[in-house]
C-alpha cells in the first residue's frame, strides 16, 4: 500500500517537473505565434533593422544582430573560461597541497554564488572605464565576454573538479605503477578518463552564458548592430527581452517572445549535444 | 491510465494559467488597488502607496512599473485601477481621465570633468544623429563621444525625441540603457559620455557626489527650481490615469496623491510638486 502511494507521489513529482518545461515551451510558442503569423519567420532575418513597433506593418524586426551578439559573447566567454576552469580543477586535484586545494575550492564555490547583478555592477564600474580608456565607449563585446567568462568559470571549474574526482582510483594507481610523471598522468590518464564530465561541464557553462541577462545588459552597450571589433557594443537576445519587454505591446511583444523562443532553441541544442556526448564517451 | 492522469494534470495547469489571464483588477475585491505604468513615476507612487496603506488599514496597494504605454493599456483593459503615465495624454487617449501629481524635466548630462558648459539644440541633434562624433568638434578634448540612448518604449526617450524632433531610427547610439539609474551610472563612469535623464534623478545624484553635470537648455539651468517655475523647456507631467471618473477607493488614492501632504515625498524623489486649488 505505502509502496503504491510512494510510486504515485514520485510519478506526480516527475510529471510536474516535466510538465513545467513543456508548459513553458507551449507558452512561448503561443505568445510568439501572432508575430510569426503576421510577420512570417523570414522577416526576422531579412528585415533591414530592429526597429519594432506594436503594429507589424510599421516595424522592422531583424534579430540576426542579436543572435550573433548572443553567439559571440557566449563563444568568447567559453573560450576563456573552459581552459581556465579545467586547469584550475587539475591544479586543485593533482598539484595543490590539500589545504590550499580546500581553500581554492571554497573560493570557487563562492564565485559561483555571487549574484549576476553584482558581476554586472563590477563590470560597469571597474571593467568598462578601463576598456573605455583603451577604446571608447567601453561598453562592448569584450566587456561582455570578460564578465561572462568570470561568471561561468566556477561552473566549469566545479564540474571539472567533480569529473576528475570520479576518475577511478585504479587508473591513477596504474599510472603510478608505470612510473608516469604527474603531468603524464594528468594528460594521458585523468583528462581522457574524465572527458565526458569535462565536456558536460563546459556545455552547462555555455548554457548559462547563453541565458545570462543582467550582467551583459549592464556591460555590453546594447546597441543593435553587428560588431566590427570586440570594442563595439552588442545586444544579446536576453538583453533585448529585458530592455524592451516591459514596454512592448502587440506585435512587438510577440516578436520579443520569438527572440525568447530562439534562445530556447539554442539551449535545447546545447542540452541535446550534452546528452549525446556524455552517452557516447562515458566508457571511453 | 497513466496517460489519462497526465492529461488531467496538463489540463489543470493550463486551466490555472489561463485563469490568471482572465482575472481583471476590477474583479479582485474592493480593498485592493492595482497601479501600473511609468518606471519614472512608480517609485514615487510606491512610497505614496505605503503611506496610503498606513492611513487605511486593510487596504493593499500593488504598484508595478512597466512604462507609460503599459499604464495606458492596463488602465484601459481594466488590468489596473490606476495607470501611471509620465507625459500628458495624447489626443487618442482622451477616453482616460488624468490627474497630474508632479512635474519632471529631462536634461542632458555629461561627466563632471567635461569642459563643455552648454550645447545648443542643434548640437544635441547632431551628436545624436552621428554628424558630430568627437568632442573636439564642440570645443572639447579630442575624444570620441559616447552617445547614451534609451531603449525603445521609455517615456524619457519619447519626450527627448519629440522635443528635438529626431526620428528614433536616425539616432546612432554608442550605448543603449534601460532606466535613469543605469544612464547616470554609465555617464558618471565615462568622462566622454553624454546622455539624457530626468532632472530630478540627475540633480539628486549630482548633489550626492556622483560626478555628472547637468547641461542648461536654451540658456535655462536644468534644476528642479526651473522645472517648477515652468521655464525649463524639456519637461513633462507625471500623471495618474483612470478609465472612468474615479470613485471609491481609486478616488481616495488619487486625492491622496494630489494632496499637500505628498509634497515632501515628491521633493524627496526630486520631482516638482504642483499646487492644486
Amino acid at each position: 500500500m505505502s509502496d503504491k502511494v510512494l510510486a504515485w507521489a514520485l510519478r506526480a513529482c516527475g510529471i510536474v517537473s516535466g510538465a513545467v518545461v513543456l508548459l513553458i515551451m507551449f507558452f512561448l510558442m503561443q505568445e510568439s505565434l501572432p508575430a510569426l503569423q503576421r510577420l512570417g519567420l523570414a522577416r526576422f532575418f531579412t528585415d533591414a533593422s530592429w526597429h519594432p513597433a506594436a503594429d507589424a506593418s510599421q516595424g522592422r524586426f531583424n534579430i540576426t544582430a542579436m543572435v550573433s551578439g548572443t553567439l559571440l559573447t557566449t563563444a568568447g566567454a567559453v573560450l576563456l573560461a573552459a581552459p581556465l576552469g579545467v586547469v584550475s580543477a587539475v591544479f586543485s586535484h593533482y598539484y595543490a597541497p590539500p589545504r590550499v586545494a580546500r581553500v581554492h575550492r571554497r573560493l570557487i564555490e563562492l564565485l559561483a554564488g555571487i549574484p549576476s547583478v553584482v558581476y554586472g555592477f563590477w563590470g560597469l564600474v571597474s571593467l568598462v572605464p578601463l576598456l573605455n580608456a583603451l577604446h571608447p565607449p567601453g561598453q562592448s563585446l569584450l566587456a561582455g565576454i570578460v564578465v561572462l567568462a568570470i561568471m561561468i568559470l566556477p561552473t566549469v571549474a566545479l564540474l571539472s573538479d567533480a569529473a576528475l574526482a570520479n576518475v577511478p582510483r585504479s587508473y591513477l594507481d596504474g599510472a603510478a605503477a608505470l612510473g608516469l610523471t604527474r603531468w603524464r598522468t594528468v594528460w594521458g590518464v585523468a583528462l581522457p578518463a574524465a572527458r565526458s564530465g569535462l565536456f558536460t561541464g563546459v556545455l552547462l557553462a555555455t548554457a548559462r552564458a547563453v541565458g545570462e541577462t543582467m550582467a551583459v545588459l549592464m556591460v555590453c552597450g546594447n546597441v543593435v548592430r553587428l560588431p566590427g571589433s570586440v570594442f563595439d557594443p552588442v545586444r544579446t537576445l536576453t538583453a533585448n527581452i529585458a530592455l524592451e519587454m516591459a514596454y512592448a505591446m502587440g506585435d512587438h511583444r510577440s516578436a520579443l517572445f520569438v527572440s525568447g523562443l530562439t534562445l530556447m532553441g539554442l539551449v535545447v541544442l546545447l542540452v541535446a549535444a550534452a546528452g549525446v556526448f556524455s552517452r557516447e564517451r562515458v566508457y571511453a | 491510465m497513466k496517460h489519462v492522469a497526465l492529461m488531467g494534470l496538463g489540463l489543470l495547469l493550463v486551466g490555472t494559467v489561463s485563469g490568471c489571464d482572465n482575472a481583471t483588477a476590477r474583479g479582485t475585491g474592493a480593498d485592493k488597488l492595482v497601479i501600473t505604468g511609468s518606471s519614472t513615476v512608480a517609485p514615487l507612487v510606491a512610497d505614496m502607496a505605503k503611506r496610503f496603506e498606513q492611513a487605511h488599514p486593510g487596504v493593499r496597494v500593488d504598484v508595478q512599473s512597466g512604462g507609460s504605454s503599459r499604464g495606458i493599456a492596463d488602465a484601459r483593459k481594466g488590468l489596473a485601477h490606476v495607470g501611471m503615465v509620465s507625459r500628458s495624454l495624447k489626443d487618442d487617449e482622451s477616453d482616460l481621465y488624468s490627474f497630474t501629481i508632479a512635474i519632471d524635466g529631462v536634461c542632458m548630462i555629461v561627466h563632471a570633468s567635461n569642459p563643455i558648459g552648454s550645447l545648443t539644440s542643434r548640437q544635441v541633434v547632431e551628436v545624436y544623429t552621428g554628424e558630430i562624433t568627437n568632442w573636439r568638434q564642440l570645443g572639447g578634448p579630442d575624444r570620441p563621444i559616447t552617445v547614451v540612448h534609451k531603449a525603445q518604449g521609455r517615456s524619457t526617450l519619447e519626450l527627448f525625441l519629440e522635443h528635438f524632433s529626431i526620428h528614433n531610427e536616425r539616432v546612432k547610439p554608442s550605448v543603449v540603457i534601460g532606466d535613469n539609474q543605469q544612464g547616470i551610472k554609465t555617464v558618471s563612469g565615462n568622462p566622454y559620455a553624454i546622455g539624457y535623464v530626468s532632472v530630478g534623478s540627475a540633480e539628486y545624484e549630482a548633489t550626492h557626489g556622483t560626478p555628472i553635470k547637468l547641461l542648461p537648455m536654451n540658456g535655462v539651468e536644468a534644476t528642479v527650481a526651473s522645472v517648477a517655475a515652468g521655464s525649463f523647456p524639456l519637461c513633462r507631467q507625471l500623471n495618474l490615469v483612470t478609465p472612468e471618473p474615479s470613485s471609491g477607493l481609486t478616488q481616495r488614492f488619487v486625492d491622496f496623491a494630489q494632496s499637500l501632504a505628498m509634497h515632501d515625498l515628491i521633493a524627496e524623489h526630486s520631482f516638482v510638486p504642483i499646487v492644486h486649488e
